[in-house]
């Protein structure tokens, strides 16, 4: 369907697609979605750097691309490097990077290749200070090679190598702050994000490719697969993901924190909410959830004193 | 423009900088590693005195990273260079596969060092040499000249074949020692070495690529013969950009092994690198005082030069093979793929395997006298000893 230029314009989300259909993701995949609304936003002009991940597959296999932008498929812990090559080969041809006409450099990359084998390409891609931007989609296991825990993996989750059993043997960690240790490179620009809420993510893509300089994303990305939920389910859990509390969504810009809660009155719902959706927390006695319960509201104390003091 | 060179005495790590320099490498990408590191330094000082334009210098956090950063280089289109040595090379290894699995034509140093433990700085080739079978062209200098020289005429290679090139130097024998280079003008350079016009590139919005996607079984098989073929290619290549040289510098390249004394030799020293540098002075010294013997410095070990190792091989009697690396399980590494060469043609001549140098071991004149006695001996018996000799060894 055609959509008038003067319609075209009113809309919060853009109209362009550069996300072709007939993609291999499951499901109610939220990686899907939010790659989609990241070619929305950024066009053709965008360079996408992806190492293995679930997008490795969703992008097509050879000869095909599901992507209608220039894609390097990458080894699983470089996408950092490789971001901060393709930035420099531009500088030195004298491309114009950034800006609405200018080149997009992004990483696409899961939670595994992030917080876990990545992270030390990503933290030399944020102090060397590349023009460009990383996103960490966020489905907090290592979902394409079947559904392994992440340090992203939330306390008490099953996966299968937390698979629970006589032992109780679930994850026993809480969720790696990944954000904060991204913060703690002192970057200009770094934020949450979610699927659930697409124009706030679509004004954060905009903000990072006015900011020179590095920035991230963590784009909370619903995983029906390996979350064991229903399908139709995706944008309901990203949603009470942030009502809860659990994903807040907020922005770091140039040391200041601000917090962009859709409800910011709204005290956060109960941790169980987002919980009683999926299989993958079944196994979670009263004890674990009160667990990931304090754990939610004292993060969640700690970021709302850090946009007091810091704001 | 008639060529007169520019000589300057420099370090063999500074031929590599000042061939990467002259090469107009527009992104390097690399990590401090001993005895690399005053190539990077030297090519951090061309960008701080503003003798070089358009160089984007990236100094990543790992040779990894390194290696990664080079690849994503390439790929958007850029002349990409860096440098390593031993445990650095060790840990781009993965990539190194993805470079070559990419067609990308990324010129680096390698300054071959001992790998670790024991902890060694030291010269040995088993570094670049555990990295055959990644796809990578491999070149191995004499010397200073020959760093130099090989920068520039891998770059050229490299961007003709898609395919990574591997430039290798000894540790310390040639990286830190100076010697005299003929550098050559930089319009001369640009002559030989036009911009890199890649097939493809990143930068192609209105024709967006997607590089390295998944290959099925039915398609990935393809994609190596490709790589094969691009490898075996190469070997026309490397002889004609070899004469181009010669040809416009007055060095030629054109032979893959070079030949040195060769033509009515009972038997010749067969090596790589800076150790042939000896074995030639020793030739010398050997025919003077009566042996027929020559050498035979391989300076391409991949593409390996098959059929002139065959030519020469069916005019000799005996070839010792000097291997400054080792394959634990089997022997030394040109010898075991100079004899696999061999197996299938009528050339059969008496080979033998001297393991020599490893860890920076001195390896002298009076040691290739040695070895000379030895494979007389030999011939002369027409069997041999032991086929891989341990000769320096504390007995």
């Amino acid at each position: 369907m055609q959509i008038p230029e003067n319609v075209k314009k009113r809309l919060s989300i853009p109209a362009d697609e550069h996300f072709y259909a007939g993609h291999t993701a499951c499901q109610g995949c939220g990686a899907a979605l939010g790659l989609r609304y990241v070619l929305k936003t950024y066009g053709r002009k965008t360079i996408f750097t992806i190492p293995a991940c679930c997008s490795t597959i969703i992008a097509g296999p050879w000869p095909y691309s599901t992507l209608d932008a220039p894609l390097f498929h990458t080894a699983f812990e470089t996408t950092g490097a490789v971001m901060g090559g393709i930035e420099a080969a531009l500088k030195a041809k004298g491309y114009k990077v950034k800006g609405e006409d200018g080149v997009m450099v992004v990483g696409w990359a899961g939670d595994g290749g992030t917080a876990d084998i990545g992270l030390q390409a990503l933290s030399g891609f944020l102090e060397r200070g590349h023009d460009a931007l990383y996103i960490m989609y966020d489905n907090e296991a290592y979902m394409n090679t079947g559904i392994q825990r992440s340090s992203s993996t939330p306390y008490g989750a099953w996966t299968t190598n937390t698979p629970g059993g006589k032992k109780h043997f679930l994850e026993k960690r809480h969720k790696k702050k990944v954000i904060d240790i991204v913060i703690a490179h002192e970057i200009p620009y770094a934020a949450t994000a979610s699927v659930a809420y697409p124009e706030d993510f679509i004004r954060k893509l905009k903000k990072a490719r006015e900011i020179k300089g590095p920035s991230f994303i963590q784009l909370f990305a619903p995983c029906p697969t390996g979350w064991r939920a229903p399908t139709d389910k995706s944008i309901e859990l990203a949603r009470l993901a942030v009502q809860t509390a659990y994903f807040p969504l907020f922005e770091y810009e140039n040391g200041k924190y601000k917090i962009n809660m859709p409800s910011p009155k709204k005290e956060p719902k109960p941790i169980e909410e987002f919980l009683k959706l999926q299989g993958r927390f079944k196994y979670m006695t009263q004890e674990d959830i009160e667990s990931l319960q304090n754990w939610v509201l004292r993060e969640w104390e700690k970021l709302k004193k850090l946009a007091e003091v810091f704001g | 423009m008639e060529y007169k060179p520019i000589r300057k005495v420099v370090s063999g790590n500074y031929a590599a900088a000042y061939a990467a320099k002259h090469a107009r490498v527009e992104v390097v990408a690399a990590y401090p590693i001993t005895p690399q590191t005053s190539i990077i330094e030297k090519i951090a000082e061309f960008i701080a005195n503003g003798e070089v334009e358009n160089l984007q210098y990236v100094p990543v956090e790992s040779e990894h990273s390194a290696m990664a950063a080079c690849i994503g280089a390439s790929a958007a289109g850029a002349r990409a260079f860096t440098a390593t040595s031993a445990q650095g090379l060790a840990l781009m290894h993965e990539m190194l596969h993805w470079a070559a699995g990419a067609r990308l034509p990324i010129v680096m140093v390698d300054v071959n060092r001992a790998m670790a433990p024991p902890w060694s700085v030291w010269d040995d080739q088993t570094d670049s040499l555990a990295q055959r079978d990644t796809g990578w062209l491999q070149f191995y200098a004499e010397n200073n000249q020959e760093v130099y020289d090989g920068v520039l005429m891998s770059f050229k290679i490299a961007e003709t074949v898609n395919l990574p090139a591997m430039v290798i130097e000894s540790a310390f024998i040639l990286s830190h020692t100076y010697d005299v280079v003929e550098m050559i003008p930089q319009e001369l350079v640009d002559e030989f070495l036009p911009p890199r016009k890649p097939l493809y590139t990143l930068t192609d919005f209105d024709n967006p690529i997607s590089v390295g996607a998944l290959g099925t079984p039915a398609d990935y098989y393809e994609f190596r013969y490709k790589i094969a073929k691009a490898m075996e290619d190469a070997k026309k290549v490397i002889r004609e950009v070899g004469k181009e040289f010669g040809e416009r510098f007055g060095r030629d390249y054109s032979q893959m092994i070079e030949l040195y004394r060769t033509e009515d030799a009972d038997f010749v020293f067969m090596g790589m690198g800076s150790l042939m540098g000896t074995v030639k002075q020793a030739v010398d010294i050997l025919r003077e005082e009566g042996y027929k013997v020559g050498a035979a410095k391989v300076r391409w070990f991949r593409p390996f030069p098959s059929e002139e190792l065959y030519e020469l091989a069916k005019n000799v009697e005996g070839i010792a093979v000097l291997d400054r690396n080792f394959s634990f399980g089997q022997e030394g590494i040109l010898f075991n793929e100079a004899k696999g060469v061999l197996y299938n043609t009528d050339a059969h001549p008496i080979m033998k395997n001297y393991i020599v140098g490893l860890g920076g071991r001195d390896f002298t004149v009076a040691d290739v006298k040695k070895i000379a006695e030895n494979m007389k001996a030999i011939i002369d018996k027409g069997e041999l000893d032991v086929e891989v000799d341990w000769y320096h060894l504390k007995r």
